[in-house]
């Protein structure tokens, strides 16, 4: 488990990356907070510098567009799903737990 | 319309071929593409793929199964040698004709060579899987150095790629400011201060005036760059990085109006309303004139367009350029969108060009026309989308 941030840290609309091997993006849409992996799954971009809108979240680079809530594609140029982190807030802080790698679809 | 012949097979042609199965075409598609390669996609060749750290399959712009869910008809490693639209024709190069009822015409551009330098090995350009192939097997060798012709996009990035690689690199560019012409004097000089910043070797304002070399007939290679002021840059390795020319001869005859690319209306219908263009090729009826883009978003969204129209029958939708590209380079993403060679009036809008991070606002008679941002994706995506919703009529 990775303790991220304190809830107030995060405002709506707003994302925080955690660096690591495969960097996780943590973003609050409209008070609900998901972690999804960081990197477009179509090319190398930051998913936590994209435009959040509801529970999507835009690739900054080609647009590709990614539900949070599932981390589905909604269509070109991203075809595979970028991974979903479970997310826990334990005495104001949340924390991912990072899904194995051996789950990747 | 039963049938249709999609005559290119990169980003443009796949992406018609795509739009030819959403929008409901079932009938019959054929695909003509002079590389022997399945699409794939251009923007990682000066880049990842010059490194090493992107592989062919990595490419890719369909997998097996999207490419059997399209139901096409491949002919690739073959050239579309003319065009008879009242035939409703294509002849190949290898005698075969496909004969459909509509054609959609993507057959992009080849890069500019340099007068000169033709059969001149380590002289190189890229535009191609190939090309990148060949690059990327002479970088590996050189012990001398690299000189880019041109300081546009790609001459930048395959510049960067080569500090990157830790190779020694000069580049020469015929004009003052590289990029001036897209982004301005004062923009373009920020960007091309990325060059210097990493140890790159900027000649502005520099003519070529000859090559030098050793050997002779087929091994006959490169030695260096001679400048107009008599300055001799050695290099084993030198890439030429001015530009494109439209693909259009094979439509020599066929009385299609060509001028600097396939003439199009508003909608990328051309004066045959079976034969409609996309891609680089593309010169469509733009809100300032003819105009051709060859960008990478250009190609992946003008045929959504083009062939709604085709099928209508009619130009029935305008196609409205996001103008967007981007450019990655010495670890330094730059963003553009909109037109800001339009412009009358540019302000840095957040950040300092001088950190290297920032955003910038185009106007022209006080309206928004474009925004560039270098590393600084999130306020870019804010900029954009306000230029987007201001711009194309909703």
């Amino acid at each position: 488990m990775i303790p991220v941030c304190a809830v107030a840290d995060l405002p709506d609309g707003e994302a925080v990356r955690i660096p690591g091997e495969v960097p996780i993006a943590v973003f609050n849409a409209g008070g609900e907070i998901y972690a999804i992996d960081d990197t477009c799954s179509h090319q190398d971009a930051s998913l936590s510098e994209g435009w959040l809108e509801g529970c999507f979240v835009e690739c900054p680079l080609h647009a590709a567009s990614f539900d949070l809530r599932t981390g589905m594609p909604t269509g070109a140029p991203a075809k595979k799903p970028v991974r979903t982190h479970e997310v826990t807030i334990q005495d104001g802080v949340i924390h991912v737990v990072p899904q194995n790698q051996e789950a990747v679809v | 319309m039963r049938s249709i012949a999609v005559v290119g097979a990169s980003l443009a042609g796949l992406r018609a071929v795509e739009e030819l199965r959403t929008q409901g075409f079932d009938g019959r598609i054929t695909v003509i593409g002079e590389e022997p390669h399945r699409p794939y996609d251009r923007p990682p060749l000066s880049k990842a793929y010059l490194t090493g750290t992107c592989a062919t399959e990595d490419l890719r712009l369909a997998d097996a199964a999207d490419t059997d869910e399209l139901a096409a008809e491949w002919h690739l490693g073959v050239r579309a040698d003319s065009l008879d639209p009242a035939a409703r024709s294509v002849r190949l190069s290898d005698g075969t004709e496909v004969v459909a009822d509509g054609i959609v015409i993507a057959t992009g551009g080849r890069a500019r060579p340099l007068p000169g330098a033709e059969g001149l090995a380590g002289v190189h350009t890229l535009r191609t899987l190939d090309d990148a192939v060949a690059l990327r097997a002479d970088l590996d060798a050189s012990t001398a150095g690299v000189v880019v012709i041109g300081a546009g996009w790609i001459g930048a990035e395959v510049a960067s790629t080569c500090r990157t690689l830790g190779l020694p690199v000069t580049v020469v560019e015929a004009s003052t400011t590289p990029l001036a012409r897209v982004l301005g004097a004062t923009m373009g000089a920020h960007c091309a201060a990325l060059h210097t910043d990493h140890g790159a070797d900027l000649r502005t304002g520099a003519g070529v005036a000859s090559l030098t070399s050793t050997g002779f007939g087929p091994w006959k290679r490169v030695t260096g760059v001679v400048l107009d002021d008599g300055t001799h840059l050695p290099a084993d390795v030198v890439v030429v990085g001015i530009g494109m020319r439209p693909n259009t001869e094979w439509l020599a005859g066929s009385g299609l109006p060509v001028d600097n690319g396939v003439l199009c209306d508003a909608g990328c219908v051309t004066a045959f309303p079976s034969v409609v263009a996309v891609g680089d090729v593309a010169r469509y009826h733009g809100p300032d004139g003819p105009v051709r883009h060859e960008h990478w978003s250009n190609a992946s969204e003008q045929p959504a367009v083009a062939v709604r129209n085709l099928l209508a029958g009619t130009t029935i939708q305008e196609y409205h350029s996001s103008g967007y590209f981007w450019s990655d380079q010495y670890g330094t993403r730059l963003q553009v969108a909109g037109h800001p060679a339009g412009a009358d009036e540019v302000t840095v809008v957040d950040g300092s060009p001088h950190d290297r991070r920032f955003v910038a606002e185009y106007r022209r008679a006080g309206t928004a026309v474009g925004v560039l941002a270098m590393n600084n994706p999130k306020q870019f995506g804010r900029l954009r989308r306000q230029l987007r919703a201001g711009a194309v009529p909703a």
